[in-house]
C-alpha cells in the first residue's frame, strides 16, 4: 500500500484546503499521494474538479461523519 | 489545462469584496490561468507592509469571514503568485495618492503599473472587478 501524506484541513473553508493539497503537491514527487481532511462541502467538490483539471488522480473521495476524505494522486 | 487571461481590479476595501477578489486570483492562478491583479483606491492600502488595518465588513458574511475559519484575503494573494505566479501590481496613481514606494508594499507585488499599461493587458483578458 502506498504511504499517504494526510492534510489536515478540517475546519477551513474554501479555498483552504485546495490551497494547502496545491502547497504539497508543489514539492512532491510524481506518484506521491496526499489524503486531504475537509469538513467543508465547497473544498469536497472543488478539490477533485481543480485535480481533474490540472491532470491529477482522484483516488477517493467519501465522506464519514461530516468530513470529506479526498485522496490523489501526483501524476505530473 | 487551457490558459485563459484573467484580469482582476480590486478597488473595494470591504473584507467580502477583497475576500471574493482573492478566491478568485489564487484558484484562477492554481488552476493553470495567466491572472493578473490590479490594486487601486481603498483596496491597495492593505497592501502597505505597515498596515494592520482590518477590512470592515459590509454585512453579515463579511462578520463570519472573520470568525470562521476562512483563509485571510492577504494570504491567498500572496499564495495565487507563489503556488499559481499571479502577478499583483499596485495602480500608480494610488501609489501617488498614498505617497507610498515600491519598498512600501509588500514583497510579493510588483512594480507599479498605470491605467494604459493594465488596460492594454487586459485587453484580451476576462476582467473581473471588486
Amino acid at each position: 500500500m502506498t504511504e499517504k501524506t494526510l492534510i489536515d484541513a478540517r475546519g477551513s473553508f474554501c479555498p483552504g484546503p485546495l490551497m494547502e493539497l496545491i502547497a504539497q503537491l508543489k514539492s512532491a514527487e510524481v506518484g506521491d499521494e496526499f489524503e486531504v481532511l475537509s469538513s467543508d462541502k465547497g473544498s469536497a467538490n472543488d478539490i477533485p474538479e481543480w485535480v481533474e483539471k490540472a491532470g491529477h488522480e482522484l483516488v477517493e473521495s467519501r465522506e464519514d461523519k461530516g468530513v470529506w476524505h479526498i485522496t490523489v494522486k501526483k501524476k505530473r | 489545462m487551457a490558459a485563459n487571461k484573467i484580469s482582476i481590479v480590486v478597488v473595494a476595501g470591504s473584507r467580502e469584496r477583497l475576500q471574493m477578489a482573492a478566491m478568485m486570483a489564487s484558484v484562477g492562478a492554481v488552476s493553470g490561468n495567466d491572472v493578473t491583479v490590479f490594486l487601486s483606491m481603498n483596496a491597495l492600502t492593505y497592501f502597505l507592509k505597515e498596515s494592520s488595518e482590518t477590512a470592515p465588513a459590509e454585512g453579515q458574511v463579511g462578520v463570519m469571514i472573520a470568525e470562521k475559519n476562512v483563509p485571510p484575503f492577504k494570504q491567498l494573494f500572496e499564495q495565487a503568485v507563489e503556488l499559481g505566479d499571479a502577478k499583483i501590481y499596485p495602480c500608480s496613481m494610488a501609489m501617488d495618492l498614498l505617497e507610498a514606494e515600491a519598498d512600501d508594499l509588500e514583497p510579493y507585488l510588483q512594480e507599479p503599473w498605470g491605467l494604459t499599461k493594465f488596460l492594454s493587458h487586459a485587453a484580451d483578458a476576462q476582467v473581473w472587478s471588486f
